[in-house]
């Protein structure tokens, strides 16, 4: 067995790796359909600015994608570094998606990216648009297959455990592509890539209309991402909501945990609003509970359960006594015997065979474990609730709704230059003057009430459920790219920006 | 077409060759440039010429590797567990190399200091030859067997060590990794660059063509002579799924030279290794620079090819546990598995050639002093 210690680090690495990723990922996924976005407003109209616009943002594309690249090798390689027995264990269902999308999708935006920047005076216009859509399809696939991969990982489906082998291997393709998980996954994620990019392209209009540089073009960027990122976020709203409700079917323990579900409530479960989740007593204190929500959003039902925690346990440990008939039956097995007695004990139980190995932390030959050391793998199953209780919080409270909501009302009112507080609100994270956009936050709440007539953050905070925790990291993410951005604004030295 | 299961494992082994030799020779010559970068151009217009003779394609090139190892992830799981996990070091190493390509390429000009522009030079220098030696390297262990074994769940075990992973012949074999990618880079930049730089380039590459062609014969006869290869005794039908452990494997000097002993016609893998680039380096000083570069990538694949040719059918042996070693017949995927990504190969490889060719085309022509400083904020 490997230390803990190293596991640990492993895992961490892991996670800053990933998170490192993909604080430049989405934003390429988003930003490239607004290059194309942009890049067909030019051949449709024949208006220099739009050509001029998709150099421009062609440019910060390209220093995110080549920080993407850099970044993303690290995550391939990592499989086989830090987790080689993961590798062997599911190499066979999970590399299939990875090499798949080395073939398809990765080549297609890699090689055309180089003639996005470089062939605009070698191509006619209509084959230099084709050349974009193909880099944003390339990204936009890629992460399709990235997510099958992950939603696989979530959701093991359409693959068997193999004792000859000693590996998981496929048994259907089409379940591991078409993997409900996977899919709401996908587009979730995509859309959060979107909202990501739009949310880039505005703070930089801002910071340029703020500055009064460039106005035509400022405008015309603005205009289009806000459009571009209010469809977009009322996707991400929407597919959350799906998100959640496939979680609630094939992941209980995640929802419970971001829920901090620890008891089975009747049916249907309340929803709870705050609290302060505690793994101690195995109690959310100070709760604030919502009659029925949570029964509503997860089962789409009256009268089906939300599992609790302490049930997933005890269930768990059932999952763990069987992985123990499952793992003497393999060593049988593996031995050479061939009694089918044996062999049906196995296939019987050899779903939860992973449940027995984790009995390997505690006690090396596994079917020796002892009730006391059965119960500790069971409570392995559950991960410590507040993290990803509070994360999954901080994402779905964001609010990005109500900026969308906003820039694009002024959009539509062709009121933005004259409005001035759109820019600040949005390029202020990157001079980190908090209490400036706090101030200037109670600033846009008004105009947007009176237009929506209606309190912005209720339907928000109830609409958001279920939205994936991966992704509460957006605006963070946002904001440091934006902070990024705003170093690297006055060094991309792209174009004369228009006539102004 | 639904093939036996054999005749996959064999598929297989021949799509992984042909992406290695991708990788080797199209990622080759952007590394032979990189690592060519800072010693060929003395002015920063000159070094942006030499960036962007290779600019506009590098992410492409660069995604055969990506590709090769998902399909080594898809196809031989357990080859990618062991290597990757075994070779940490080299690995780890290779990867922050690679990662001064990128931010090299997408941010050295963006910023006007000449001090920032020429730390990235050096950036780019080093994300070329660091990769290219240990990629040597790795092979050179590869070729010698790596201290592996397994238990009785079939994780893996490695008992090496980075200081072994460094021994002379592995050495030897990254400065034959390392002699390829500068002469096949030197070769490609000479067909598209203008001006003084070309001879500077055809210099170059001369150069590493004869380090190449005499580290590569010396590395054939300590195959031949010294380093001990690794033969199957005997092992179950190879038309179904094996275990690693089920067969038994001896060790015994000069068994690298097995295959083309049985097959005479092999002979022509290393053959191209080793009269290539005298070939190239004639047809260059003749001004026959398009014929000289494609002469160069035959040199490229016949170096790569001779080395997966001696091995096969192993891809890693072990040396401390022999009968662990990791074959085409049993570090594969299951059946389903291969037939499947067969089919995303067919479909796809031929698709990423096509459009490779026209973006090439497309990107064609000759990068120059005038061509850079005319388009100072759009090139590289």
């Amino acid at each position: 067995m490997p230390s803990e210690t190293v596991v640990d680090l492993s895992r961490l690495q892991f996670a800053l790796t990933a998170m490192y990723h993909f604080l430049f990922v989405p934003l390429t996924l988003g930003l490239s359909w607004l290059l194309v976005i942009m890049e067909s407003a030019y051949v449709m109209t024949g208006k220099e600015i739009y050509k001029d616009m998709t150099r421009f943002w062609g440019k910060l594309f390209g220093i995110n994608f080549a920080m993407g690249i850099a970044t993303g090798i690290t995550l391939e390689f990592q499989f086989g570094t830090n987790w080689a027995y993961y590798s062997h264990y599911v190499g066979d269902v999970f590399g299939v998606p990875l090499a798949i999308e080395g073939l398809m999708a990765f080549f297609l935006e890699s090689t055309f990216v180089g003639v996005f920047f470089f062939g605009w005076d070698r191509l006619t216009r209509v084959k230099h648009l084709a050349v974009t859509f193909l880099v944003a399809l390339g990204s936009n696939l890629s992460a399709l297959w990235i997510l099958i991969a992950n939603g696989w990982m979530n959701n093991p489906v359409g693959a068997e455990f193999n004792y000859l082998t000693m590996r998981m291997e496929l048994s259907s393709i089409r379940d591991v592509i078409f993997n409900p998980v996977a899919q709401v996954k996908f587009v979730h994620t995509v859309a959060a890539g979107y909202v990501t990019a739009a949310m880039f392209v505005l703070g930089v209009s801002s910071w340029y209309m703020l500055k009064g540089r460039d106005l035509k073009f400022a405008v015309r960027s603005f205009a289009i991402a806000a459009g571009f990122g209010l469809a977009s976020v009322l996707s991400v709203i929407v597919l959350g909501d799906e998100s959640g409700y496939t979680t609630g079917q094939v992941q209980r323990v995640k929802l419970a945990i971001i829920e901090a579900e620890w008891e089975t409530h009747p049916p249907p479960a309340p929803f709870t609003v705050f609290g302060i989740p505690n793994d101690k007593t195995e109690t959310t204190d100070y709760a604030i509970r919502v009659p029925w929500a949570l029964g509503l959003i997860a089962t789409r039902s009256v009268d089906e359960e939300v599992t609790g925690i302490k049930d997933l346990k005890k269930e768990a440990e059932k999952q763990v006594r069987n992985g123990m008939i499952a793992y003497e039956a393999l060593e049988k097995l593996r031995r050479g015997d061939t009694n089918p007695e044996v062999r049906a004990a196995f296939e019987e139980t050899k779903r939860d065979l992973g449940y027995g190995l984790l009995l390997k932390r505690y006690t090396p030959r596994v079917v020796d474990a002892t009730p006391e050391q059965i119960r500790s793998a069971a409570a392995d199953t559950i991960p410590k609730v507040a993290p990803v209780y509070w994360a999954f919080r901080v994402m779905v409270g964001l609010g990005m709704l109500l900026v969308f909501a906003a820039a694009f009302y002024f959009v539509a009112l062709r009121k933005l230059v004259p409005q001035r507080w759109p820019a600040p609100a949005l390029y202020d994270p990157i001079a980190v003057d908090r209490r400036r956009v706090r101030l200037v936050r109670r600033r846009i709440r008004p105009p947007a009430l009176d237009h929506r007539g209606g309190a912005p953050d209720f339907p928000l905070r109830f609409q958001h459920r279920g939205r994936r925790c991966m992704v509460q990291l957006d605006r963070l993410r946002a904001l440091l790219q934006r902070t990024a951005c705003g170093r690297v604004v006055p060094h991309v030295q792209v174009l004369p920006l228009g006539a102004e | 077409m639904i093939f036996d299961y054999e005749t996959l494992k064999l598929i297989w082994w021949v799509f992984m060759e042909i992406l290695v030799i991708g990788f080797a020779v199209t990622g080759g010559f952007d590394m032979g440039v990189g690592a060519l970068l800072p010693f060929l151009g003395r002015t920063d217009e000159e070094r942006r010429v030499v960036i962007n003779a290779v600019g506009p394609t590098w992410e492409g090139n660069q995604t055969w590797l990506i590709t090769a190892a998902g399909a080594c992830f898809a196809a031989w799981p357990l080859v990618y567990a062991t290597a990757f996990s075994g070779f940490y070091t080299v690995i780890v190493l290779t990867l922050f190399a690679l990662f001064l390509r990128p931010v090299g390429f997408d941010y050295r000009s963006k910023v006007e200091d000449p001090r920032w522009r020429s730390a990235w030079d050096w950036g780019l220098a080093v994300g070329g030859a660091v990769p290219a030696f240990t990629f040597g390297v790795t092979f050179g262990n590869l070729l010698q067997g790596a201290p592996f074994h397994f238990d009785e769940v079939l994780r893996v075990t490695y008992t090496g060590s980075f200081g072994a992973l460094l021994n002379p012949f592995a050495l030897l074999c990254g400065v034959v990794s390392l002699a390829m990618v500068v002469m096949h880079g030197g070769f490609y930049l000479q067909t598209r660059i203008e001006g003084p730089l070309v001879l500077r380039a055809e210099k170059a590459s001369q150069v590493a063509a004869l380090v190449l062609v005499v580290a590569f014969a010396l590395g054939g006869l300590w195959v031949a002579l010294g380093i001990e290869g690794y033969r199957i005794i005997s092992m179950p039908d190879p038309g179904g799924a094996i275990a690693p452990l089920a067969k038994t494997v001896e060790r015994a000097p000069g068994a690298w030279l097995d295959n083309y002993s049985r097959f005479e016609w092999l002979w022509l893998a290393p053959a191209f290794g080793l009269m290539g680039p005298l070939v190239a380096n004639a047809l260059a000083r003749r001004g026959l620079l398009n014929l000289a570069f494609w002469t160069s990538a035959a040199a490229v694949s016949g170096v790569v090819a001779t080395a997966g040719l001696s091995m096969f059918p192993f891809i890693l042996p072990s040396s401390s546990q022999p009968n662990a070693s990791l074959t085409v017949w049993d570090a594969v995927s299951s059946h389903a598995t291969l037939q499947i990504m067969f089919w995303v190969v067919v479909v796809f490889l031929p698709l990423v050639l096509a459009y490779t060719r026209w973006v090439y085309r497309v990107l064609g022509g000759k990068v120059s002093v005038e061509t850079v400083m005319e388009n100072k904020h759009q090139m590289y």
